[in-house]
């Protein structure tokens, strides 16, 4: 539940810093109406409205009026209440009893009990190496990428003309399909005749074999990626912080004597720490669950070298047909994934800084 | 307050400053577009150019007709035609149906609706391949692998959390007078929705119809989950599969490949040239699909 908690008030926080679509005020403004209180602030961790709007509402329901509302309600919601139980609900309780069993489409599934669980963690020699290529990737793609992204949005802040014409070009790489970057990668890529190797050939340096060699195709799908993520999404949402952190604690600080990289250090990172942490764990899991790119670039290869674990849950259910298998490789990415997203949250409160207050 | 200390230096260090700045930004701007460029000249070279080493930057003589050859060599126009289809059928859904769900959440008091609320903001924590698998065995139980619908039918269902989220946040921030004044009026609550909420949600169904169209035209997993023959695939998958064609004697060459790859791409960067205000602001509330 923190969780949730968390990344609402996260997603609130960066909705209403950008200002646009939905405009600051009106959604932290105190004395707007109950309904609104209970619509919006009782997700908020210590909802003090939470509580005994619900028991209004419940009582409310007495009323001809209350009862309309609700009934009209209800079927507004009822494209999202079939779609959370055909879509949501109904596979994730399939999936989990899917990981007990053993099924291959075609005879029906029989029940493995956990074997499948343990046969991923002791039995599959692939697992364990994908999950380390997994963070391997991870572990350089979210700081350079997010430390990037960082730099880019604060070289487009300052106030000089043409930043948006820039700002434009660094973020088209990220438009691009992952498909399309695969494929066209490996062309530039090419140890032969790419432009790549030819440029490295041009210093008088060993031309590597990129990604047809299994020691340099896990930095070059690294390369890729980074190519896509330095000026993308994290870019924009870093540069809206930046213009969320209020000049006039620039211009105090620098009275004070502060230089440029203190005032970066000491003002700009902790006004934008909210910002920072939900680009980090949206970063992470997005790092964590690399596919398309790597299917297309390399197909795992070579020598498994780019072998990630969504590849390996792929593999496993559409490729050999293991669907039982599958699942439990599912659920136990799945719990990672958690692991990581809530490690995060309980880590924030150390270091990320709400000028608001209140968390 | 220091410059107030060297007047004379201001317009010196301002300028050599800023040189400095445009360089910087020029330099990054060209490796970040060499890809493309690079992209685009090979698509434009001949099949013997493409392996010349040095390199060829800028053939002397432009292919034009590698891009008709793309459409001989593979159903490319059926594959364009079926992301047509998934992606504005898959947005529509996801603009009508997130709009009804959002104006719910948003000004609707009933039981449990806050508990709703808090589980679909829990659905985006789940990752996407915990319910491949069972959505695949339900759509082979409809029939509807190899077909297109499960690339767009399930948007018609409230269009998931975080569009939900996105529109339901927009609808809070709209003042509630207008709709309470209508319901004084006796407006019903599809018309105050038709006629008063719609119009002024346009901006954000506007984001959420771009956000929808680019990550539905990028969508590679689903259509290579769902479809198995060529005539049914979508771009992303179309060009996998001509990148890895077994050779016919020439073909897939890069030089082709990198033709249909232009033409894959250039698409969504002519929408997001159109639609670059919506984008923008959408994309940045937009980091958790990525």
């Amino acid at each position: 539940m923190s969780t949730i908690h968390y990344i609402y008030h996260i997603l609130r926080t960066i909705t209403s810093g950008v200002g646009v679509s939905l405009p600051r005020t009106s959604l932290s403004e105190p004395g707007t109406s109950v309904r609104e209180i209970a619509a919006g602030r009782s997700l908020s961790p210590a909802p003090p409205a939470s509580i005994p709007q619900h028991l209004i509402d419940t009582l409310g329901l007495k009323t001809p009026a209350r009862r309309r509302e609700a009934m009209w309600g209800i079927i507004f919601a009822m494209p999202w209440l079939l779609g959370l139980l055909i879509f949501v609900i109904g596979p994730i309780v399939a999936s989990m009893a899917l990981s007990l069993t053993k099924y291959d489409v075609i005879t029906p599934p029989s029940f493995v009990g956990l074997s499948n669980y343990v046969t991923a963690l002791t039995g599959d020699d692939l697992f364990w190496s994908s999950l380390q290529r997994t963070f391997e990737y991870a572990v350089v793609v979210v700081p350079v990428g997010l430390s990037g992204s960082l730099l880019l949005a604060v070289t487009l802040n300052q106030k000089i003309a043409g930043t948006s014409i820039f700002r434009t070009l660094y973020f088209l790489p990220s438009l691009t399909p992952a498909v399309a970057a695969g494929i066209l990668w490996q062309w530039l890529f090419d140890p032969q005749v790419g432009p790549i190797n030819f440029l490295i050939g041009s210093l008088g340096l060993p031309k590597p074999g990129w990604l047809a060699s299994p020691g340099w195709a896990l930095p070059a799908v690294i390369i890729i990626s980074l190519w896509g993520v330095w000026g993308g999404n994290n870019m924009l949402i870093f540069l809206a912080g930046l213009q969320g952190v209020p000049a006039e604690l620039h211009d105090a600080a620098a009275v004070d004597g502060a230089g440029r990289w203190h005032r970066f250090i000491h003002v700009t990172l902790p006004m934008i720490s909210p910002t920072i942490f939900f680009n980090l764990v949206l970063g992470i899991i997005g790092a964590l669950k690399v596919f398309a790119l790597a299917y297309v670039a390399t197909q795992g290869g070579p020598a498994y070298a780019t072998w990630f674990f969504a590849l390996h849950i792929y593999r496993s259910a559409f490729g050999y047909f293991q669907m039982g298998y599958a699942c439990a490789l599912a659920w136990i990415f799945a719990m990672v994934l958690m692991v990581f997203t809530l490690v995060q949250v309980r880590l924030a409160n150390r270091w990320v800084y709400y000028a608001g207050g209140e968390v | 307050m220091v410059r107030a200390v060297y007047p004379l230096q201001r317009p010196i260090v301002r300028f050599s400053g800023r040189l400095l700045v445009y360089s910087y930004m020029t330099i990054l701007a060209v490796v970040f577009m060499f890809p493309f460029f690079w992209t685009a000249a090979s698509s434009l070279k001949s099949a013997s150019d493409i392996y010349i080493y040095p390199p060829i930057w800028i053939p002397a003589v432009l292919h034009w007709e590698n891009y008709p050859t793309v459409f001989h060599l593979v159903p490319y126009a059926t594959w364009f035609l079926n992301t047509v289809t998934v992606v504005t059928l898959g947005t529509l859904g996801v603009v009508i149906s997130g709009a009804l769900v959002a104006y719910s959440f948003a000004r609707f008091r009933y039981p449990g609706r806050d508990l709703l609320f808090l589980i679909t903001l829990g659905t985006m924590m789940l990752p996407a391949e915990v319910t491949l698998i069972p959505s695949y065995l339900l759509f082979k139980y409809l029939g509807w692998l190899n077909t297109l619908k499960p690339l767009w039918v399930p948007a018609w269902f409230g269009g998931g959390a975080f569009n939900i989220f996105l529109l339901r946040q927009f609808i809070l921030s709209l003042p509630h007078d207008l709709d309470e004044a209508a319901i004084v009026d006796g407006a019903s609550y599809v018309r105050i929705l038709q006629s008063i909420l719609l119009p002024l949600m346009k901006p954000a169904l506007a984001t959420v119809a771009v956000i929808n169209f680019i990550f539905g035209w990028n969508d590679f997993l689903g259509p290579l989950v769902y479809l198995t023959s060529p005539e049914n695939f979508t771009l992303a998958v179309g060009l996998r599969y001509f990148d890895v064609t077994p050779n016919q004697p020439g073909v897939p060459e890069f030089h082709l490949l990198m033709a249909a790859v232009v033409m894959g791409t250039a698409p969504i960067i002519a929408l997001f040239f159109g639609a670059q205000r919506y984008f923008v602001e959408g994309v940045v509330l937009s980091g958790i699909k990525g």
